[in-house]
């Protein structure tokens, strides 16, 4: 177990050492895996953040240089967080290709060293990386999978607390985790086969959790509801709802409704705006207005999806709109929120 | 003879970042986009709307199809993956993966539209090319229904040969006029044009072309080298996949060729002056960045882009920095119920103005990289769009 799992029971998710993050395009998933991640390092843990789709998300989140098939750090929790000097948590980042992961695989199991070589040069692992249905998504799964039981194993090799998964969108995760009936239709037997059975056993086990991240509109709402049954009916864990990109709460319930009515009192409002300091003109209270009603009626339909998600009966964690962007410094900042809701 | 370009074996290749683009002044502003001479120019008959996913490519789709079908050409829109309402809006029930006529357009053009059933289009294919014997046995294979149901590819790979079919009936029946193509929601928008190429030169290639030497069988294939790659891949996947795979290899063999060919003319046929892209994307980092490495594609395989459609973009109506906002709503006393309403009100003013200041910078520096690239923006509308007239609000906007 971790060496540090006596401090999770502060957070909604003990005893979990993998978090697969998914979401629709377009939601910020990349994002959210990235703050979690750091969110688990200021929590003091060692934390490896994987990304499977080739994209080098985490290396622009970071601002670092394109991942190779390495395990690199990309950043420190804060060194506040476990009171002694090294008790810090980190992050490293791997960015996993199924090529890479076949070769690795080919070497560690097969000590293929020529074969290899030839089995490339016979357009094998492109057949089994690209074209074999399945055999890719076991193979990504299959690297993740060593770097959660990598201690049992006691290699040389780096340990971790926790691994972060940036995984497929929401419309393929099942698929893309449910690697044993992808294969079932095809690999009956084999080394492959097994490590797909082991790869189910830790998804399937209270080791793993798969978070989904949406934004509060109708189409990323309706495919949360849709993967999480999928993952459901997979028998796999679900874990929060990360509700990310939320609007500020400028103005409350009553100030909204008038807004959408159009009953927000124009002159009471003419004399505030003077008394703010503003210069005021009607084309600017025009303007104003005209945005409380936009925010209003966004607000409105936000609100009916956030319904939605609460009847899907998962956890839900909060992050707001960063209206500059996302940068490290805003990283550390949806980490921080995480925290505080308790998701690590 | 027209070559689909080679892609490396280890995934698309992405052009290095740093881009090359000539110096320009301070002030750097794209040319405007022209939606409407877009639409009404009868020389184009296919315009194909690409991106990453999420930005709102199949309602920027659908909202072209209508306006160009209320402009009065003859159009029909095929749609990959739309949400449930906005499919609903163009009376689309189900996945019958056949162009169904839009009730309510107006004036004298024609809408019809389609959704992809990636399966079913593979099977047809299959269908129409095999005799029923031997289609029967590819539909059966297990490593066909894997292929055809979830291979990274195949919808790319399907929606090519289904706007090739389009196209061919256009021409033959002349019932439409325009072709409007959404593209699949990948994790790359240059998935659309190399999965094709993927998929055929993996079902052409080496190791293919291995398993089916027994059929074949020129001896020198038959080294020692090829019996100890079999066995590995036999000892990894077990021998019956090897065996599955070798069934549908045979019985798939006299397909590729049409395959290859069919995909090949697609290829060419999206490089003809009948041919516009319209690379979508919305005002963020990732979106911009795919559109950039979209755009500097198509450029080099000398695909007609028409422009880019910058979605979901934020507008303040009133013109008041966002500093001189957020000041003045410090200045009032939240205790005081009309003052801090007042106080929200420049809030929600200052946010808008910032999340356009960042959304206006990320489009100036894409402008800067690709000076020649006319654009259009989009504002965000409060509300989703789920209705005929909410695909028409969408299309003015686009037409600006």
């Amino acid at each position: 177990m971790s060496p540090r799992g006596s401090t999770d029971h502060s957070t909604d998710w003990p005893g979990v050492r993998l978090h697969v993050v998914t979401g629709k395009g377009g939601t910020g998933k990349s994002t959210v895996a990235a703050s979690l991640a750091l969110a688990l390092a200021s929590r003091g843990k060692h934390v490896l953040l994987c990304e499977v789709e080739g994209r080098q998300g985490i290396a622009q989140l970071f601002d670092v240089p394109p991942l190779p098939y390495a395990e690199r750090r990309v950043a420190h929790g804060p060194d506040s967080a476990a009171g002694q000097p090294g008790q810090a948590g980190d992050v490293y980042a791997l960015a996993i290709d199924p090529e890479s992961a076949l070769m690795e695989y080919l070497s560690m199991y097969y000590r293929l060293g020529r074969a290899g070589k030839l089995l490339d040069r016979f357009g094998v692992i492109d057949f089994a990386t690209t074209i074999a249905p399945g055999v890719r998504d076991v193979l990504l799964t299959g690297k993740v999978y060593e770097a959660v039981h990598r201690n049992r194993r006691g290699k040389n090799h780096r340990q971790y607390d926790a691994v972060v998964l940036d995984a497929p969108p929401t419309g393929r995760i099942a698929q893309f985790l449910d690697v044993n009936s992808e294969l079932a239709g095809l690999a009956k037997v084999g080394p492959l086969r097994s490590q797909a059975d082991n790869v189910m056993s830790l998804l399937r086990s209270r080791l793993t959790t798969v978070h989904l991240v949406t934004v509060l509109e109708d189409m990323p709402v309706q495919e949360t509801a849709d993967g999480i049954a999928e993952l459901h009916r997979s028998g796999l864990p679900v874990g929060g709802v990360v509700v990310n990109q939320v609007r500020s709460r400028a103005l409350d319930d009553e100030d909204r409704e008038q807004a959408m009515a159009g009953s927000l009192p124009r002159e009471a409002i003419e004399t505030d705006l003077v008394k703010a300091g503003v210069d005021v003109t009607p084309q600017l209270v025009d303007g104003l207005l005209q945005e409380a009603r936009e925010h209003a009626e966004r607000r409105a339909l936000e609100d009916s999806q956030r319904a939605r998600i609460a009847a899907l009966d998962v956890p839900t964690y909060d992050l707001g709109r960063l209206p500059d962007g996302i940068d490290l410094g805003g990283l550390y900042e949806l980490a921080a929120d995480l925290i505080d809701q308790g998701m690590a | 003879m027209v070559t689909v370009p080679r892609r490396t074996k280890y995934g698309p290749q992405r052009p290095p970042t740093m881009r090359v683009a000539p110096p320009r002044g301070p002030t750097v502003s794209a040319p405007d986009l022209d939606v409407d001479g877009l639409l009404d120019d009868r020389a184009n008959r296919i315009i194909v709307c690409c991106g990453a996913g999420g930005v709102g490519k199949t309602t920027a789709s659908a909202a072209l199809a209508l306006r160009a079908a209320e402009r009065g050409r003859r159009v029909c829109v095929l749609t990959i993956d739309p949400a449930r309402r906005l499919a609903q809006s163009m009376g689309l029930r189900e996945l019958d993966n056949m162009p169904r006529e839009v009730s309510g357009i107006r004036g004298t053009g024609s809408l019809d539209a389609m959704m992809l059933d990636m399966k079913r289009t593979f099977d047809e294919v299959v269908e129409a090319h095999a005799p029923p014997a031997k289609a029967e046995q590819i539909l059966a294979n297990p490593f066909y229904i894997a292929l055809s149901s979830s291979f990274a590819g195949t919808q790319e790979y399907m929606a090519m040969e289904k706007l090739g079919q389009l196209h061919a009936e256009s021409v033959r029946a002349g019932r439409w006029d325009l072709i409007v193509v959404d593209t699949p929601p990948s994790r790359s928008a240059l998935d659309f044009l190399d999965a094709p190429e993927r998929l055929s030169s993996l079902l052409d290639g080496r190791f293919i072309k291995l398993l089916l030497a027994p059929t074949r069988g020129p001896a020198r294939l038959l080294s020692a080298g090829v019996g100890l790659v079999t066995a590995t891949v036999s000892k990894l996947l077990g021998a019956q996949v090897l065996r599955d795979v070798q069934a549908f290899v045979a019985a798939f063999d006299t397909l590729f060729g049409g395959f290859r060919q069919r995909a090949e003319a697609t290829y060419a046929l999206l490089q003809t002056r009948g041919t516009a892209f319209l690379v979508v994307a919305a005002a963020e980092p990732d979106a911009l960045r795919e559109a950039a490495y979209f755009v500097e594609r198509l450029t080099a395989d000398q695909m007609p882009l028409a422009g880019l459609v910058v979605n979901r973009v934020t507008t303040p109506a009133a013109s008041l920095s966002a500093e001189e906002a957020l000041a003045g709503a410090s200045r009032l006393d939240p205790h005081d119920s009309t003052q801090s309403a007042v106080a929200g009100l420049l809030r929600v003013h200052a946010e808008r103005v910032r999340v356009q200041h960042r959304e206006a910078r990320l489009r100036r520096r894409f402008a800067a990289a690709h000076p020649t690239v006319s654009s259009v923006a989009v504002p965000s509308l409060p509300s989703d769009v789920h209705d005929l007239a909410g695909l028409r609000r969408i299309g003015e906007l686009l037409a600006g």
